[in-house]
């Protein structure tokens, strides 16, 4: 139906900026081949792959209300599910991809089901809490390096498909994935399902006065959201071609959650401007300063208290000025 | 033949019994009206039919089967419908999307998860239908946090309506409504009169007055009197315990 121009979830315009972004991002490789920076190529494939698990997370932080502070789990599952089959002399990449997202979702699906019971500030400690649990069990295992990490001596192998060593093809497989992740929530959150995950965050009373079981479709979110992230951290291990616990600390999660908030919580492409922002403005501080955590830290306090709905927020207002000026 | 026959109710917070013994029934195709005054548990009642709280004795039968343990989604897929005596809407969305909603809570699961509602007519056709009947069609693409309270409630009736349910229980529909409004909400329920069971929670004595068809006075989590509205306007006990109160 085309006359619902009120609504805050349907918004065509920051729809055209999300997407000019994304193929200013397909331009990268050439740009920054041409002022021979390869450094930078490193940073926005980086940037990709967290922008996935940003966008995960957003699918239930944002729309779905559900703040999980536990995320960096996924991450770290995603990137074993590549280090541990390597270390066992295994490289498909085929199955790297299966074993990153279907064991995501299966620990999503446990820690989801337990979690979800509870609510509020409790729901954040316990997915911490899980979060920790998977940080700690991974120290723990010394056949897999430990807190010493493990190394990934070849990346995943897909035969003639895709060469993940080409560092060139490596961020077009990053840059497509964002793109299909990217889609495939918009999707999710304007369909029936959609509805009733963003119902639950706005009015969860509400929703079940109206007859809907909100549990299993939060569940079903948070699963979803977990299955995307195990795939980013498939991508990530591939990236780094090294995995440690530290990955699933819970100031990785904390940054997860700064990213999404800063590009803009409920909006399809926030995470992606979040995660850019993010680490442009740490690459860039890093390089002037080694007090550049205090400015860094500074300047995120200022975003939240001033800058409503993120980035992507900042963007439709300016557009939308813009527009009205005409 | 009652559609909703609750029997021996009760349900005490610490040493308040805030529903001490209730025993009602709603016939089909009635209003039927519960005042009280300040306190004296009506919407601790209405919490409990709705299944929001369950009753800690006594049982509820709603059309013929026994929901007292039933949770609320289910009690909502066999007829039962709430508003909330707070306005309880989906403040980010629109007036249709809230209304939309609310029919998709009954079209079968939802557990559908790649073609946009906003093209679903099924949804949204019904939706604007019924933003019709409560008189808020020109408020369809405002955002709900937008409208005024009066409008709100209208949508709160709306979504309750658009559950299809076989009985709607209304707590406190024309709260904080000024005189306009409440004349207002008085029309819009008149029109479902008679061709919707409603059970009626109200403040507003006048409301009441005009709109049931039997009233039960609440007093102090007791039903101490249910008849027709005449006969409780001269019913002695109720003027002592609650008419007269206010009076003086």
């Amino acid at each position: 139906m085309s006359s619902r121009p009120n609504s805050i979830f349907s918004a065509p315009r920051w729809l055209i900026i999300g997407v000019v972004v994304m193929v200013l991002l397909a331009f990268a490789p050439p740009i920054i081949e041409a002022l021979d920076q390869a450094f930078w190529l490193d940073v926005f494939t980086r940037m990709l792959i967290l922008s996935i698990a940003a966008a995960s997370l957003n699918l239930i932080l944002g729309f779905g209300g559900m703040v999980s502070f536990g995320h960096a789990a996924f991450l770290g599952i995603g990137a074993y599910a590549v280090g541990i089959p390597a270390y066992y002399d295994e490289y498909s990449g085929f199955l790297h991809i299966l074993l990153a997202v279907a064991c995501a979702a299966l620990y999503a699906l446990i820690t989801g089901a337990i979690s979800l019971r509870t609510k509020g500030v409790h729901f954040i400690m316990i997915t911490m809490a899980f979060g920790q649990m998977m940080f700690y069990g991974f120290v723990s295992l010394e056949e897999y390096g430990g807190d010493d990490g493990l190394i990934i001596y070849e990346r995943s192998n897909f035969g003639d498909l895709i060469d993940m060593y080409d560092d060139t093809t490596f961020y077009y497989v990053c840059l497509v994935s964002l793109a299909v992740v990217l889609f495939i929530v918009h999707r999710l959150v304007n369909s029936r399902f959609g509805m009733v995950v963003k119902g639950s965050k706005s009015n969860e009373r509400r929703m079940g006065a109206l007859g809907f079981p909100t549990y299993r479709y939060r569940l079903t979110a948070y699963v979803i959201s977990g299955a995307i992230c195990g795939y980013a951290g498939a991508l990530l291990g591939n990236f780094t071609e090294f995995i440690s616990p530290e990955m699933m600390d819970w100031t990785r999660s904390g940054e997860l959650i700064f990213m999404v908030v800063l590009g803009g919580t409920a909006t399809i492409f926030g995470p992606v401007y979040g995660v850019l922002a993010f680490l442009v403005i740490e690459e860039i501080l890093s390089a002037i300063t080694t007090y550049w955590h205090l400015i860094f830290g500074l300047l995120l306090v200022l975003v939240v208290l001033f800058v409503q709905g993120g980035i992507a927020g900042l963007l439709r207002r300016w557009f939308s000025k813009k527009k009205e000026a005409v | 033949m009652a559609l909703m026959e609750v029997r021996d109710l009760n349900k005490s917070f610490g040493g308040v019994h805030a529903t001490s013994h209730v025993s009602l029934d709603v016939a089909e195709g009635e209003l039927h009206a519960i005042i009280g005054p300040n306190g004296a548990g009506k919407t601790t009642l209405i919490s409990q039919l709705s299944g929001e709280m369950l009753p800690d004795s006594g049982e509820i039968l709603f059309a013929g089967r026994n929901i007292t343990n039933h949770p609320m989604h289910a009690r909502s897929h066999m007829g039962l419908a709430r508003s909330f005596q707070i306005t309880s809407v989906f403040q980010d969305m629109t007036m249709l999307e809230n209304v939309a909603l609310a029919i998709q809570a009954h079209q079968g699961h939802s557990f559908r998860f790649w073609k946009p509602t906003a093209k679903d007519s099924s949804l949204f056709e019904p939706a604007m239908e019924y933003l019709a009947q409560v008189g808020l069609k020109d408020k369809a693409n405002s955002l709900a946090n937008a409208v005024s309270h009066g409008e709100h409630r209208q949508l709160e009736i709306a979504m309750a309506l658009a559950t299809d349910p076989k009985l709607l229980l209304l707590d406190e529909p024309m709260a904080g409504m000024g005189q306009e409004e409440s004349s207002r909400m008085v029309e819009i329920l008149n029109k479902f009169k008679g061709s919707k069971t409603m059970l009626l929670i109200e403040h507003d004595m006048d409301a009441v007055f005009a709109l049931a068809d039997r009233i039960s006075v609440l007093v102090y989590g007791a039903i101490i009197a249910t008849d027709t509205p005449d006969a409780i306007r001269s019913n002695e006990e109720v003027k002592r315990a609650y008419l007269g109160e206010e009076a003086a």
